[in-house]
């Protein structure tokens, strides 16, 4: 079993290319791979709970752990009480962490 | 001994958040004691050209002084100080031919010049590399 | 010596004023340098397999841009020398591409292939 981290830095209402990350994300743990989405910039966009398609119901799903930049969070004025409750809020240095799990990690960046 | 995280970057100075997070990336890296290999491709040589100069803030009203606009040149030497105070290394290359075509030449002290070869020795010699592309 | 995929979707940017698609420059740079590299398009940069593209004869004031980047050609190139090139097939149809268009040197994949093939690389670098 590999380790993934996925980097998203855009959100999907305004690129139509994020689903793909997502799917990506969602494919790769459903081969049996670990895998790490880390919303990051407006990435974390897509992390309210009533944001509208329901953005990371697939990823979630899937068993992927996603994760949201704190200080992105914050940034935009997203609430602990907004968030998708499955979205963990973290800070860089847990990207960082995950980056460099033991073991070797492919990280990817969108 | 100390992990090595070796890091691509694109993006220009003040265009996307890009910078930024990549930045905070590498401060976050080497606060934890881990040596950070940065490659400026293309439009990130630029982050540490000497001859930039903070401004004032006319909309705001602030002076220079008061508007403490952060230069991306400063951010950059700030990381080479904190990989200094943490004991770890930071090594950045500024990759030569970027450098050359947007005469970028005169950087701050710290970067070095170089090319894909020195990237790729790095990814090879890392625990972990990751690329932040440009769009 | 890790096996690297280079993942490139952004396409067309600055290929006239540099006179080539700087990831794939690049990763031809990497591979003359000894590495083990190959790429996948996908996005709009699958319309970089598309055969015949006429970069040509753009002058701006006085300036005629002589040898602009032909990204069809370059990965022609870069194939001939040992970089695998594939082609995620869903994109070249989302956008219209006619298989007939493509040049018949790079491999179609599918989306759904797409976790085998990272597998097979020890670093995926999705530019």
């Amino acid at each position: 079993m590999g380790r993934y981290v996925l980097i998203e830095s855009r959100d999907p209402y305004e690129s139509r290319d994020v689903p793909y990350f997502y799917n990506l994300a969602a494919d790769l743990a459903a081969n049996g791979e670990q895998v790490t989405l880390f919303l990051v910039q407006n990435g974390a966009l897509a992390s309210r709970k009533d944001a509208q398609g329901d953005p990371l119901g697939g990823v979630l799903k899937n068993k992927v752990e996603v994760l949201a930049d704190s200080f992105a969070l914050r940034e935009r004025g997203i609430q602990d009480s907004e968030r998708h409750p499955s979205v963990k809020p973290a800070e860089i240095g847990s990207l960082v962490d995950h980056i460099l799990a033991e073991g070797g990690t492919k990280v990817l960046w969108h | 001994m100390a992990k090595t995280l070796t890091i691509c970057i694109m993006e220009p100075p003040y265009e996307s958040a890009n910078s930024t997070t990549s930045m905070r990336i590498i401060d976050a890296a080497l606060r934890k004691g881990i040596n950070v290999n940065v490659f400026a491709y293309e439009g990130a040589v630029s982050l540490t050209v000497k001859d930039q100069k903070p401004h004032p803030n006319p909309v705001h009203g602030t002076s220079v002084e008061e508007e403490k606009h952060p230069t991306t040149k400063e951010l950059v030497a700030g990381l080479f100080e904190l990989a200094k105070d943490k004991g770890v290394k930071l090594d950045w290359i500024n990759c030569g031919l970027c450098v050359d075509e947007r005469g970028a030449g005169n950087w701050i002290e710290g970067p070095r010049r170089g090319g894909p070869a020195d990237f790729h020795k790095w990814v090879q010699e890392s625990d972990a590399a990751l690329v932040i592309p440009t769009k | 010596m890790k096996k690297i995929l280079c993942v490139v979707e952004t396409a067309y940017r600055g290929t006239q004023e540099e006179q080539d698609d700087a990831v794939l420059w690049f990763t031809h740079a990497l591979k003359n340098g000894g590495g083990d590299v190959a790429i996948l398009l996908r996005g709009n940069a699958v319309n970089y397999a598309v055969a015949a593209q006429d970069p040509a004869g753009l002058v701006i004031g006085k300036f005629s841009i002589e040898h602009p980047a032909n990204p069809n050609k370059d990965l022609l190139k870069m194939k001939q020398a040992g970089i695998p090139v594939h082609v995620v097939r869903e994109d070249t149809e989302e956008r219209g591409i006619s298989l007939n268009s493509l040049s018949k040197e790079f491999q179609l994949v599918s989306s759904r292939e797409l976790p085998g093939l990272f597998a097979q690389y020890d670093q995926v670098w999705h530019w």
